[in-house]
């Protein structure tokens, strides 16, 4: 088995693809009950009778989850159900309080939307069957053996996360490649963190993302056998196992074998799917609609007042990015991607240049949101600051690498950029009357250096240009520098 | 003293209490005292929670004495089937999955009766998980009937009716989820009220059947099961089918009587084959009292009646089939070890579970599976539409309903353990009003040939229990039965505790 | 519905039900009388009634998102059958549910 970094399709079969993406809610309580979502804590420490499955307890429906499924359906273009339910999963598992899962399951909330991606092949709209209300599970520690659960004496179960709100996001099998799908999810998460319902990092599985995946010859409608594949933890391991599912698929049937319907597990370290059961072993649910819980039918006057108060969704906002002057595409894509977006809108509303503040948003403050792991959204910077900022460095008063750190210290909380620049002495120097005296006397000091220059070796002059800034503790305009240094050398 | 300590209701002890006459300490130690001398036969309780008792007992009276406010239940005595949770107190609901289980939270039920100063006694026996009609299926003995200690007291809340016609509690808590209230109340010859789905929370009731659970009232005459009722009605937000409204009230309608009343007698349940003669000429006698009374008699049917049991047997298997299953060793209850834990899970479920609950979940599962559920599960909620459309069509004539509560008296022990649906057939009168989600009680209409007690149902509509009561009332004051168990092997009654085995006549109010 | 014992084998599985061959035997024939009995339901279920799945017709029951107290960590695992550094201790797992 040959393992590629691209993929080869065999000319005769296309890759079918749906996803089915979790997205954990980040609301202050949990779905059913009122344990506060918190992470960190002693295990079993965010949990009540409710949560814990406890013999009589009831669930009652938190109204903000319930929101947040209406908002992601309202942005993906899904129909609002008017009545939805809740159905019981029933499966036993350790990690399941109650042995069934408050699920929905012929009535969900969402129905039929679609979202849109960028492809190759132009914008493909990508089909939503449904998106629905769950409750996830708690989590099991395996000990002994490596951690998996293979080779492990014993399970130690936490039911703090037991209850947690999920949404269920379901693609239509319509995705037909890795790139394709990395875009959709990417898409996806965008779209949620823009709506502020989850911190979707996938590393951390607060969203979560199934694939299945089938093959079958071109120009067939047929599904091919599907296979459902677990356990990507980036987008990046979301393409790899697809890519090398499609190639294992193609091998298969290339060699006259059936594909087996399982699922598979991708495993990062060796970069391989295998087998995690077949579906003779998975259990009948046995849906039914749950007893203790009443059908959610929002008024259609709440569902509008939703749609009304949308924010600007990723695609609409690209496009407008796109038409906006002075911005490439690549930072067009980076604001919209990166949640960086808003305060760039505030930037220009403020004075500031596009491109100017489109860069500094790409590059400083990314930068510092990454190494303070900050999520962008969540950066401590306003549209006027960063105006302000902008604005200092083109009138002069600050040079570009201190407006880094004027930058640095108004994200940390020191004040305006002025304001800073001022407290901190860091104001540029570009009074010549100011500099001169300091230009004399670095002149004086370096004798040698300034002999060579009248010489006629120019080269020279930077020792003194450094000697200057060195002086004036980096705040001298350069090219304010080098030009009286020149008219004092020449003289 | 003592005797009529233990044979005057709820409201009376509750005024002697506030008159002076009495106080909480001294009502709680009779009633204990009673347990400790009759429970070795009876078996009603699971657990006596004298301390508890005792220390709230003394806590009433301190208040009263200081003048602070005191609640409905001041003082007053109740024995609470052992289904509802109890925080720190074992609560095993006849199972020995639960033998030693203790909650971590109190039930609404049994916050309500804190807050109106009742006095807790003891959790009451019951058929394990409320699946029976009985208390023959407890993992810990069944519980008697005080008119007959070789008969059952019916189930599933047999210890708490036992109980209440035994003088050992003047007010009980029983749950009903298929006439597991009204049942055993007409077997031991007590009042037992099934509220209006919804009416009272089920947040700490252990769960059977969710959409068809309901904790009410049982007690020896009907004022005294309203007042229990307006205790522990009433919206619960913890509870998401609980009815939004504020805790009822009834004592203006109890007395009103049945003038201008219409009452619907149910066609189908009078001619039910297996319902016993002697029984159907007791209530058909009691019917026709209500007619000298005032009330309009109407013949209605219920067309869809005879569907009811299949139906239900079909519903409340499904929703315990998946109730249950949290009933896995993991969390809490018996664990019995194993290898792995499928392995563990198999097991404890295995020998925690008796014969019946097995049978249930066994059913419930069968009926959900795929390829059966719409044929069994489906079918059966659509039966349970005609039921309340059948409902609805009577009441638009009548304000309640009448007919037997059970088609028998009380069977020996044993009688009828081998074969299910015998069993399963108790519930054939009880049954379309739990489908309905309808009140329903059953009140004492008199003895049969072998001086049994006999139960009259009444069901009224949806939020109806003003008119039940009221109609209830008016029968009860008519015939004003004496609700002592007698017979020849009848439980001593308080009075002739002392002499064991003395045979005083029985007064018995034959209609 | 007559059942077999293959079936009642597979549901007391899919109910984690660890029957013996004799209680397979005898529920064999008790499940499939009370199913016989049930099925009566067929008759008059026809498609044009809607199933009744809640008595009480509620819709809509929200609560906010307010933090309640929840239970500590001792009370939590305190029924706990076995418990482990705070968490709920169970024998091996065989099945994988990632």
């Amino acid at each position: 088995m040959t393992t590629t970094t691209t993929v080869e399709q065999a000319t005769n079969y296309e890759a079918v693809i749906g996803l089915e993406v979790h997205i954990e809610l980040s609301t202050r309580t949990k779905m059913f009950c009122g344990c506060a979502i918190d992470f960190g804590g002693e295990p079993n420490s965010r949990t009540c009778a409710v949560c814990l499955g406890q013999p009589g307890s009831l669930p009652v429906v938190n109204a903000a989850a319930v929101e947040a499924a209406i908002r992601l359906g309202l942005a993906l273009g899904c129909e609002i159900a008017p009545s939805s339910r809740f159905h019981r999963k029933n499966y036993f598992y350790p990690d399941m309080p109650k042995n069934y899962q408050i699920s929905q399951y012929d009535v969900p909330i969402c129905l039929r939307g679609h979202l849109d991606i960028p492809s190759e092949r132009g914008v493909r709209s990508i089909g939503i069957t449904r998106v629905h209300m769950e409750e996830d599970t708690g989590k099991s520690s395996h000990v002994g053996g490596s951690g998996r659960i293979t080779g492990a004496t014993h399970s130690l179960v936490d039911y703090n996360r037991a209850g947690i709100p999920l949404l269920e996001c379901v693609s239509e099998p319509d995705l037909r490649s890795a790139e394709e799908s990395r875009v959709y999810l990417t898409e996806l998460r965008a779209i949620v963190l823009a709506l502020g319902i989850s911190d979707a990092k996938l590393e951390e599985g607060s969203m979560r993302c199934d694939a299945n995946i089938s093959l079958r010859p071109v120009g067939h409608t047929v599904f091919g056998t599907r296979v459902e594949v677990k356990n990507m933890n980036s987008v990046r391991s979301l393409g790899r196992a697809i890519d090398y599912e499609i190639a294992r698929q193609n091998e298969v049937l290339t060699s006259g074998a059936p594909v087996v319907q399982e699922t598979r597990h991708w495993d990062e370290n060796t970069q391989r799917t295998s087998t995690l059961r077949t579906k003779e072993s998975v259990d009948d649910y046995r849906y039914f609609p749950d007893p203790d819980l009443l059908p959610v039918e929002p008024a259609s006057e709440d569902v509008e007042r939703l749609r009304a108060e949308l924010p600007e969704l990723p695609a609409a906002l690209r496009a407008r990015l796109a038409e906006t002057r002075g911005l490439s595409p690549a930072q067009v894509s980076v604001l919209a991607g990166t949640g960086l977006s808003a305060l760039f809108v505030q930037s220009v509303a403020a004075g500031a240049p596009a491109s100017e503040a489109a860069n500094w948003l790409a590059n400083e403050v990314t930068g510092w949101a990454g190494a303070q792991g900050v999520e962008p959204v969540a950066v401590p910077l306003t549209g006027a600051q960063l105006a302000e900022l902008v604005g200092l460095v083109a009138d002069g008063t600050l040079s570009a690498k201190l407006a880094r750190q004027v930058l640095e210290a108004v994200l940390s909380g020191e004040g305006d950029p002025r304001a800073v620049a001022h407290a901190r002495g860091l104001a540029q120097i570009s009074n010549s009357a100011e500099l001169e005296e300091i230009v004399d006397s670095v002149i004086a000091e370096h004798a040698d250096a300034a002999q060579r220059v009248r010489d006629g070796n120019h080269k020279a002059i930077g020792a003194l240009v450094g000697a200057v800034m060195r002086a004036t503790q980096g705040r001298a305009n350069p090219s304010l520098v080098n030009e009286l240094l020149q008219a004092r050398l020449s003289a | 003293m003592t005797a009529e300590l233990l044979t005057c209701g709820a409201r009376e002890l509750a005024a002697r209490m506030a008159a002076g006459e009495v106080s909480a300490v001294e009502v709680a130690q009779a009633h204990l005292d009673r347990i400790a001398q009759t429970d070795d036969h009876l078996h009603a309780f699971l657990r006596v929670l004298s301390d508890d008792a005792l220390a709230t007992a003394a806590d009433v009276d301190s208040r009263r004495a200081a003048g602070a406010p005191l609640g409905a239940l001041a003082g007053i005595p109740v024995a609470l089937k052992d289904v509802l949770t109890t925080k720190g107190v074992v609560t095993t609901c006849g199972s020995k999955m639960l033998e030693h289980y203790r909650p971590v939270y109190d039930a609404t039920v049994v916050q309500r009766l804190q807050a109106a100063d009742a006095v807790i006694v003891g959790k009451a026996n019951m058929d394990e998980f409320a699946m029976g009609s009985s208390t023959e299926n407890s993992a810990f003995g069944p519980s008697r009937n005080p008119w007959d200690l070789d008969r059952v007291p019916g189930g599933t809340s047999g210890g708490s009716t036992a109980a209440a016609a035994a003088f050992q509690a003047p007010l009980a808590i029983g749950t009903d989820t298929g006439g597991s209230i009204r049942q055993p109340a007409a077997l031991c010859g007590v009042v037992g009220v099934k509220p209006t789905y919804g009416l009272v929370s089920r947040y700490g009731l252990v769960a059977f059947a969710s959409s068809l659970d309901q904790v009410g009232p049982i007690a020896r005459d009907v004022g005294d099961a309203a007042l229990l009722l307006e205790v522990i009605g009433g919206h619960d937000a913890c509870d998401s089918t609980s009815i939004p409204i504020p805790p009822p009230s009834y004592g203006a309608e109890l007395e009103r009587g049945v003038e201008g009343l219409c009452v619907g007698v149910v066609r189908e349940f009078l001619a039910t084959e297996g319902l016993a003669p002697d029984v159907r000429a007791r209530v058909e006698d009691g019917i026709a009292r209500l007619g000298k009374l005032g009330a309009e008699l109407v013949d209605v049917s219920l067309p869809h009646a005879a569907y009811g049991l299949p139906a239900y047997y079909l519903i409340a298997p499904s929703e315990c089939s998946s109730n249950l299953s949290r009933f896995d060793g993991v969390r809490y209850g018996l664990r019995v070890p194993g290898e792995t834990t499928e392995q563990m899970m198999s097991r404890t479920r295995e020998a925690g579970f008796g014969r019946e609950v097995k049978r249930r979940i066994m059913i419930g599962t069968y009926a959900l599976s795929a390829g059966y559920y719409d044929a069994y599960y489906v079918s059966a909620q659509r039966v349970r539409t005609l039921i309340i459309r059948d409902f609805a069509a009577a009441h638009e004539q009548c304000d309640v309903l009448v007919g037997p509560t059970a088609p028998e008296t009380a069977f020996p022990l044993g009688s009828k353990t081998a074969d299910p649906i015998a069993m399963y057939l108790q519930d054939v009168f009880t049954i379309p009003s739990s489908l309905a989600g309808a009140p329903a009680l059953s009140v004492p209409v008199g003895l049969d040939d072998a001086g049994l007690p006999v139960g009259l149902q009444v069901m009224a509509p949806v939020l109806g229990e003003g008119v039940m009561f009221r109609v209830a009332r008016a029968l009860e004051a008519d015939l004003a039965l004496d609700p002592t168990p007698r017979g020849p092997n009848s439980l001593e009654p308080p009075d002739e505790e002392h002499d064991a085995g003395s045979d005083a006549q029985p007064v018995r109010l034959v209609p | 519905m007559a059942l077999t014992d293959d079936d009642v084998r597979h549901v007391a599985r899919l109910a984690r039900l660890g029957l013996t061959e004799e209680e397979v035997g005898s529920l064999r024939g008790e499940l499939s009388a009370i199913l016989a009995y049930a099925e009566r339901v067929q008759t008059v279920a026809t498609a044009d009634v809607p199933p009744t799945s809640h008595p009480y017709p509620l819709a809509n029951v929200l609560r906010a998102d307010e933090p309640r107290p929840s239970l500590t960590s001792a009370e939590a695992i305190s029924t706990a059958p076995q418990a482990e550094g705070g968490r709920f201790r169970v024998p091996r797992i065989v099945d994988e549910e990632s």
